[in-house]
């Protein structure tokens, strides 16, 4: 109901109204018990489950981009999985310390405004939407213009999952229209607590300078070192199926193969082997020229598949072709085949030793992806160690692929969509998102004198058990005393009020009438 | 201090009162000095009224839901400047672009049946209007209505209500407007028998009598007889509709489809005059028969019409009436629980969404409550057809804070004139012993 009048653009005024209704939504989310909490994300991620592929699907229609059952994949992995993985860390009960002589009671965020790209449209909604879901926070998402249909029909379906689970009303909602000046109201508005902001620099940019609490990460670069000690077979399996997944959209992609000369020869036997192709100089030139022309990337080959992209550059490939591999000799940053690429281009660059390959690897993370992740095939710690201590990241996976390494599916970082570029990539966050960053603590701290006696806090909740919608409908008091408080399930919100469900509560509160009557 | 609002000014507020007893309304004016209430709202702007002296209340009044959207609605306030640009009252016997538009926008959303919109420009020549198209409709002239029935002090509305207001005026015609007691369908069953009865005018919880609400099956069963003795029901829907309820309107979450639906009030979120009709199809013939038949200048003005539409499609938005159902639950068991802490004063809530009276124990109870309100910074008003209860009023766009801030102002407000009231009766019990 705030907020500047005359000059707001269309959509404004009600955007910011969801953000109300996320505040309302929240407070009453934050009362919600474990169990009642737990309630709720079960049965949204059991909606996502089942929606995976059918939004795989869609998602490749609308944008584009992607290939389907990777999407589907992925799309399972953070439902599913994202549930599965953090089932047992529980954010919502207090926690006692008697050692410390503390209590620490969670206190959500509250609105999160969930910005969603559109290379992995869902599958962020629905990691965005579980964390915020898990830790008792509102959310709304603000889609990718390019994925909207496809994100605000995922995003309703989890906020109905949610509500029929018991979840109050409005905690899932989604920004129909999204536009400019739309997000940056919701952005700047005082009613947004915390701001993810997954999408392109200017969209994370914006988020940090919007004055409100934000966590956006930086654009990754990822550097592939293939050391001499590597296990090569595997490592170019792992190496072309993460390359190839879902069309490199992850940001965790490898972008540069830095390959020890000793083995390189035989290691791209082996990437060949497995579906790569490797471009002659000629061939790799024209590729370099459709990927970037005018030396910037071509957003629309984004998630293209390497034959879509073989096809553009004029260069015959098997039909089976995964990955295209671009040789080039030196990491400079007017090589545009050093920066980042989402899409099956790999770059490789052969150098003389792993301490050579270390260094191009530095070059890689110099050019972009500060902050972000690498990957190394190697046998040897000490080579693992070195590179981990040079390259400018937070993560470095070590003999998976990155694609799907980096984000946590496959290795023991945390499994996410969203991948923390710390200080050092202009991020707030330098860990992969995890539920628990969207709640704080309150901590109750005695005294340390030892005649202070800590008492026993076992047993103690704060939190309330939920049954029934909520807020429950608003039947007139003297229908709730006469029916012992039964309320009248509110439906249809986002309904626009359509006749059908207006109908049914009205038959609802019809029956109860006729019944409170007769008895 | 000096007051300057531009193109007028006072020295004083006490200057001002001066005036307005002068020039405007002695009675209006001295009634409020006296009561306790000496509010003269100078800024406005969302759930805030400013008095001339600079004190802040919050508005739990609204006019009985003129500002359910806030003081100066920057949406609404926003689409009437902007229209202001192109449009003016426009011209009456013209077909009109806003008018037009808005009726349309009013059809689509009421319930099944109503199809069309005439408008006027304030509740009670809507009201007026309702009973001129019952009667024509009918070819019957009675209209019958409840006991203490407020519904406007226009021609014919006025008969509608309580004789304090007719009288004055020389205006009561029982013998056209018969009264039966609320809640009673036997009273009602007994009007309607003679089957002379054009409408019965309901307002789906009596305002101005401080929301008794209906019994359960009593307005069904009224829209029963209505069918029954061939009389249209016209539901007042002019302080309950527009999302209060929970429901853009309140009487169908009582299942009932009324001949005709008067709104006004909150139509125009409060920034232009303005009121509405709806119409059945078996009740609209007089628009086809003489559609002169009923003119009003202002009626349906272009600028109130774009002031609806805004209004009406904020009211009837998900998120509004999310809101309002979590503004209905936070607010009632907050109310409940001050209750619990004076049972024996606070002794009755009635309550469906944002519509809410609160009863007190003392034959002026509401009164009381009303001035030590006011004294922590909330303006409600008591019934003037029950000072018993206060009409307790919240705002359909209230934030959870001030939700909180409310209750909290509330309690101790209750609190105080709890004790006041038992201090003037131990005071009396100890002179008369
Ligand atoms: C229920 C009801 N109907 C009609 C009216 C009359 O409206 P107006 O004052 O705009 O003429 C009112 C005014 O308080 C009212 O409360």
């Amino acid at each position: 109901m705030t907020g500047p009048g005359p000059e707001e653009a269309a959509g404004v005024p009600r955007a910011r109204q969801m953000l109300e209704r996320a505040r309302w939504a929240a407070r009453s989310f934050g009362r919600y018990d474990h169990d009642s909490v737990w309630r709720v994300v079960e049965a949204v991620a059991d909606v996502a489950e089942a929606k995976a592929q059918e939004y795989a699907e869609w998602a490749v229609r609308e944008t584009g981009f992607g290939v389907v059952e990777h999407k589907a994949v992925k799309n399972r992995l953070c439902s599913r999985g994202i549930v599965e993985a953090y089932r047992d860390e529980d954010l919502v009960s207090p926690r006692i310390d008697t050692s410390r002589k503390l209590v620490e009671v969670a206190r959500p965020a509250g609105v999160v405004l969930a910005l969603t790209p559109s290379t992995n449209p869902v599958s962020t909604v629905y990691v965005k939407v579980l964390f915020a879901l898990m830790t008792r926070n509102a959310v709304v998402v603000s889609p990718h213009p390019l994925a909207r249909q496809v994100c605000t029909d995922a995003a309703r379906a989890l906020a109905s999952a949610a509500e029929a689970a018991g979840a109050p009303c409005g905690v899932v909602q989604v920004v129909d229209e999204p536009s400019i000046p739309l997000i940056d109201a919701l952005m700047s508005d005082e009613r947004t607590d915390v701001i993810l902001a997954t999408g392109g620099v200017p969209v994370v940019r914006a988020a940090y300078s919007s004055g409100n609490p934000a966590i956006g990460v930086g654009p990754g670069n990822v550097p592939v070192l293939v050391d001499a000690t590597a296990d090569l077979r595997r490592a170019a399996e792992k190496l072309v199926t993460s390359k190839a997944f879902d069309n490199s959209v992850l940001c965790t992609n490898e972008s540069v193969l830095v390959v020890e000369d000793a083995v390189a020869d035989r290691f791209l036997r082996e990437l060949q082997r497995c579906g790569a192709h490797l471009l002659t100089p000629e061939e790799r030139d024209r590729v370099r020229e459709v990927l970037f022309p005018l030396a910037r990337f071509d957003t629309a080959l984004v998630g293209r598949s390497a034959v879509a992209i073989a096809e553009r550059a004029g260069v015959r490939v098997p039909p089976r072709t995964r990955v295209l591999l671009a040789p080039f000799d030196l990491v400079v940053d007017e090589e545009p085949l050093a920066r980042e690429k989402l899409c099956p281009v790999l770059g490789v660059v052969r150098v003389a030793s792993a301490a050579r390959g270390i260094r191009a690897a530095t070059a890689v993370l110099r050019i972009g992806g500060a902050g972000h992740s690498a990957v190394i095939h190697s046998s040897d710690p000490a080579t693992v160690m070195a590179y981990a201590a040079a390259v400018r990241v937070l993560r470095v996976v070590v003999n998976e692929g990155g694609s799907t390494g980096s984000a946590g599916f496959g290795t023991g970082l945390a499994p996410t969509m969203t991948i923390g570029t710390g200080f050092v990539g202009r991020s707030s966050l330098g860990e992969n998102l995890q539920p628990r960053h969207l709640v704080d603590w309150t901590r109750v701290a005695y005294s340390e004198d030892p005649s202070e006696v800590f008492p026993s806090f076992e047993g103690l909740q704060p939190w309330d058990s939920v049954a029934g919608p909520m807020p429950p409908y608003p039947v007139a008091s003297n229908l709730v005393t006469a029916a012992g408080a039964a309320p009248v399930p509110a439906a249809a919100y986002d309904d626009e009020g359509a006749p059908a469900l207006r109908d049914e509560i009205r038959r609802l509160i019809i029956e109860e009438l006729t019944s409170i009557v007769k008895g | 201090m000096s007051f300057d609002y531009g193109d007028f000014s006072f020295s004083s507020k006490a200057e001002m009162l001066e005036k307005s007893r002068d020039f405007w309304n002695p009675g209006k004016t001295d009634f409020w000095v006296e009561a306790g209430v000496p509010l003269v709202i100078d800024r406005r702007e969302g759930y805030y009224v400013y008095d001339m002296s600079g004190r802040r209340l919050l508005d739990v009044h609204l006019n009985g839901g003129t500002y359910n959207l806030g003081h100066r609605n920057p949406e609404v306030t926003a689409a009437v400047t902007a229209a202001m640009n192109h449009f003016d009252i426009g011209n009456h016997h013209f077909p009109s672009l806003a008018r037009t538009a808005l009726a349309e926008a009013l059809v689509t959303t009421a319930p099944e049946g109503l199809t069309k919109v005439v408008y006027g420009s304030g509740g009670g020549e809507a009201i007026d209007i309702a009973i001129k198209t019952a009667r024509h409709a009918t070819q019957k002239r009675k209209v019958v209505s409840i006991v203490k029935a407020y519904h406007g002090h226009t021609g014919l509305a006025v008969g509608t209500g309580d004789d304090r207001f007719s009288k004055l005026f020389l205006s009561d015609r029982p013998e056209e407007f018969p009264h039966v007691p609320f809640n009673d369908l036997d009273a009602m069953e007994q009007a309607l028998l003679g089957r002379d009865v054009a409408a019965v005018i309901m307002e789906t919880i009596p305002a101005t009598y401080g929301f008794p609400l209906p019994e359960p099956g009593y307005l069904e069963g009224v829209k029963r007889l209505c069918e029954r003795y061939d009389a249209l029901y016209i539901a007042d829907e002019v302080q309950t509709g527009l999302m209060r309820t929970g429901e853009l309107w309140a009487v169908t979450k009582h299942g009932i489809t009324p001949d005709i639906l008067v709104t006004g009030k909150g139509l125009s979120g409060g920034m232009y005059p303005i009121s509405a009709v709806l119409v059945s199809e078996r009740a609209a013939g007089w628009l086809t028969e003489d559609g002169f038949g009923h003119i009003s200048t202002f009626g349906g003005a272009e600028l109130g019409c774009i002031a609806g539409l805004k209004a009406l499609e904020v009211c009837n938005r998900p998120e509004t009436r999310s809101m309002v159902h979590y503004i209905s639950d936070l607010v009632g068991r907050g109310l409940r629980e001050v209750q619990a802490a004076y049972p024996d004063w606070f002794v009755g809530i009635r309550q469906n969404g944002v519509v809410m009276g609160l009863e007190f124990a003392h034959p002026e109870g509401a009164k009381y409550v009303m001035r030590h309100l006011y004294d922590n910074g909330v303006w409600a008003i008591f019934s003037t057809l029950d000072p018993r209860v206060l009409q307790f009023k919240p705002g359909i766009l209230m934030t959870p804070e001030l939700c909180e801030d409310l209750l909290d102002r509330a309690d101790v407000a209750i609190g105080r004139a709890w004790a006041e009231v038992r201090g003037a009766r131990g005071a009396r019990e100890r002179v008369s012993a």
